[in-house]
């Protein structure tokens, strides 16, 4: 049957008709929809995991038990997942093992604009890029067929427009081959001895792929004309068929790792001129330029960004491409803002009230660091808030502990901040964490974590309570403040900010999106008693503007959380009677 | 046929991917490949959006870039004006009239410019624009901006109107399926 169906979507079909028994994720834009799609197929067991690292580590147990096997993240997930995956490579899998990675060339949705496919060099695992979500379901069981052939786990590499587009796809059946496990020391324990003995079989596994790739139809040439030839692959696929149609020869690679080499010969040698299209680092053409071949490619295409039709045709000099009509107006920018009535919005007001120094983490919360908040000075990586404010603290000690907090939210957390408090706590630093507990994976689009007591399926699940665990790691000072109440959060920071000792704040309250959550009525302004001080201007909530030197609210928008009109001098908001 | 290009742009919430979804149903079922864009992450968060439906013969590239939009459909009047130059010459705008202030305006850094419509309708574009929320709200919820605006796009498409039903039946929930139904035909049967 033909459907429209999104990449990541199309992508999880795939592991269904494979007969994947086990998905175990961490979710990271572009990749949370092919698991949040998977855990609809009830002969699918998924689940989301604390962290990537856990979730490779549990989707490889479950091929050794000999299911076919999934986990997938974004592109810096797998730098959390590399650990398992790269000694994976060597001791190779009992039923198939998939792992998707979805790289973010654009930056849409992330902090980095990292290649993945440079993790499937290093780790001597084969990858394979689809191009739309046809190819997205299909490369998906193709991927199955590599891994137990050639007895290793294959990568896919998803990038945004291909994850979160949705393009035709035609379905088919699920078949379900079964496996056994069995003991095999010399295969699974990678202690020197044996890992010794596996690194040779790693590399002649790749030789063998090679060969594959040398004449497997996901590897593909186009041929139409000897003028121009073009070597490229996934979503860059679409884009220069979109320009040159049957006006140029193409290549086209659906398996990145490892490249062909006779087959790129043979293209090369039956066109004038070749080039290769690729997003972000030049792999493809440093390959091509390693069999000593002419090829174009770094000097005329961007290595930052991702690209579009028209950059290509412009670059490769095929047209003058269209720049639209545009207004004389200067048209203000909307960079994305927290939501009204967030529960992070209080805390931050708190924080910037008191000047404190915030070194924050990944998650909504981010956006702590917009104008007219401004608070958060660091985001780097999924935890490093915690680190990072443990070795900021040690070094300047008194000059800092008094106003430097780590934030961080309870589903990152639960993914790796953990185990920087237990850094904190073991060598005490006089450190304050404030955990934003908003009971949900907010910025993904609301997954539950181990904190939320629920499950993938929203069913009732095991629940770490912070409170207990921050404790149990050594950390006295635990306590817990609603984020809508301003005095509340003040005392809180103020009083662990200027104890001796660490501390951990718990500023909990429900993500506002949340559809359990109800709601207060919207608030109105009482034009008679504002003022204009613009008071309530100063927490960045986008649902309270100025009109005629007034306060308004938004009543689509406005949710009731009256953090606002704590901070009104004249008691100005108010409910309709 | 030439590959056809929408783009549909708004604020990260105001229900674009639904209206999405449902272009790209109809535009299936009547027979045309389709490739739909969308935005998800970080940017939903109240931020800009924009998402590309594209159809025709034969479809690749799954973006739409400047000067290639035969139509833009849009939730909200700044986003109508700041994403004017993925237009074509020629090409139609429908619009929602709302002004929603992005936060370097309540923050006071930037101003809202004025008179957009007028001054996109000056350039010569062929520019449709309606208060959409007071149309959804009439129909019985704030939220079928969306439905409004697809009801007032169908003018402009040769395509049945059992056939956008069907893909509004097929999209959205049962219980909503009346609102919505209201909410097209508000749209659609609109004129100023």
């Amino acid at each position: 049957m033909k459907e429209l169906m999104l990449g990541n979507k199309a992508l999880a079909r795939g592991l269904w008709e494979a007969g994947v028994k086990f998905v175990s994720s961490y979710p990271g834009t572009p990749s949370t929809e092919i698991t949040e799609e998977a855990v609809k197929f009830d002969e699918i067991y998924c689940e989301w995991a604390p962290n990537e690292k856990v979730a490779m580590e549990s989707a490889f147990g479950a091929s050794l038990a000999g299911r076919r096997a999934f986990c997938g993240q974004k592109h810096v997930g797998l730098n959390v997942a590399a650990d398992p995956l790269y000694t994976l490579s060597y001791t190779g899998i009992n039923a198939g093992l998939v792992v998707v990675v979805a790289d973010d060339a654009g930056m849409h949705s992330s902090q980095n604009e990292q290649d993945s496919r440079h993790h499937a060099i290093a780790a001597k695992v084969p990858m394979l890029e689809p191009s739309d979500s046809a190819e997205a379901l299909n490369f998906a069981k193709l991927a199955y067929e590599i891994s137990e052939q050639f007895d290793t786990p294959v990568l896919i590499k998803m990038c945004t427009r291909v994850a979160h587009s949705q393009s035709v796809v035609e379905t088919g059946e699920r078949v379900e081959p079964l496996k056994t496990y069995e003991k095999n020391i010399a295969k699974y324990v990678m202690m020197p001895g044996n890992a010794k003995k596996r690194h040779p079989i790693v590399e002649e596994r790749t030789k063998k792929l090679i060969e594959y790739a040398e004449t497997s139809p996901i590897n593909r040439v186009e041929f139409f004309t000897d003028e121009l030839g073009i070597i490229t692959s996934s979503t860059c696929y679409q884009y220069v068929k979109e320009v040159f149609g049957e006006s140029a020869s193409v290549l086209k690679l659906g398996m990145i790792n490892p490249l062909p080499v006779e087959l790129i010969k043979n293209f090369a040698a039956r066109v004038k001129k070749l080039v290769v299209v690729e997003e972000l680092d030049p792999i493809i053409e440093t390959h091509v330029k390693s069999l000593g071949l002419q090829v174009s490619g770094s000097e005329i295409l961007p290595r930052i960004d991702e690209f579009s039709q028209n950059l290509i045709a412009e670059k490769l000099g095929v047209r003058e491409t269209g720049k639209g009509i545009s207004l004389e107006d200067q048209i203000p920018a909307r960079p994305p803002v927290m939501c009204a009535g967030c529960p992070h919005r209080g805390l931050f007001y708190s924080l910037k009230k008191r000047k404190c120094t915030v070194l924050g983490d990944i998650g909504c919360y981010t956006l702590g660091a917009v104008p007219p908040l401004s608070t958060i000075e660091l985001t780097l990586c999924m935890g490093a808030s915690i680190g990072a404010t443990h070795g900021f603290n040690k070094m300047l000690g008194s000059q800092s502990e008094g106003k430097t907090v780590a934030v961080i939210g309870d589903s990152t957390f639960m993914h790796s901040g953990m185990t920087g408090l237990a850094n904190v706590a073991y060598n005490q630093s006089n450190s304050t964490v404030i955990i934003l507990d908003n009971s949900i994976t907010g910025m993904t689009g609301h997954q539950q974590n181990p904190s939320t007591g629920l499950n993938i399926k929203g069913d009732p699940a095991g629940k770490i309570d912070l409170e207990a665990l921050c404790r149990a790691m050594g950390i006295n000072r635990v306590r817990v403040v609603d984020p809508y109440n301003l005095k509340e959060c003040d005392a809180a920071i103020k009083e662990e900010l200027a104890a001796a000792e660490p501390s951990v704040i718990i500023s909990r309250r429900p993500c506002a999106l949340l559809k359990t959550v109800k709601h207060k009525p919207p608030l109105f302004v009482d034009k008679n008693k504002c003022i204009g001080c613009k008071s309530c201007m100063k927490i960045g909530c986008p649902a309270i503007s100025m009109k005629d030197g007034k306060a308004v609210v938004d009543q689509t928008q406005c949710v009731g959380c009256e953090v606002c009109s704590q901070l009104c001098p004249k008691k100005a908001f108010a409910r309709e009677a | 046929m030439e590959t056809k290009n929408i783009i549909i742009v708004g604020v990260g919430g105001q229900g674009s991917l639904l209206a999405s979804k449902i272009l790209g149903h109809l535009l299936l079922n009547e027979g045309f490949d389709v490739k739909v864009s969308e935005v998800h992450g970080m940017s939903q968060r109240g931020g800009s959006v924009i998402t590309y439906v594209r159809f025709g013969d034969k479809v690749y590239s799954p973006v739409v870039d400047k000067g290639e939009a035969d139509f833009i459909v849009s939730f909200e009047i700044l986003e109508t004006a700041r994403w004017l130059s993925y237009l074509k010459t020629g090409g139609q705008i429908v619009t929602n009239t709302q002004q929603i202030d992005p936060m370097p305006v309540i923050t006071g850094a930037a101003t809202y410019p004025e008179n957009l419509i007028e001054k996109i309708r000056d350039k010569g574009i062929k520019i449709d624009a309606m208060d959409c929320l007071t149309l959804a709200r009439e129909a019985g919820s704030q939220k079928a901006v969306n439905i409004v605006l697809l009801g007032r796009l169908s003018h402009y498409f040769d395509i049945s109107e059992t056939s956008w039903q069907n893909s509004l039946k097929a999209n959205v929930p049962p219980k909503f399926l009346a609102i919505n139904q209201k909410a097209f035909e508000l749209g659609k049967n609109f004129s100023d």
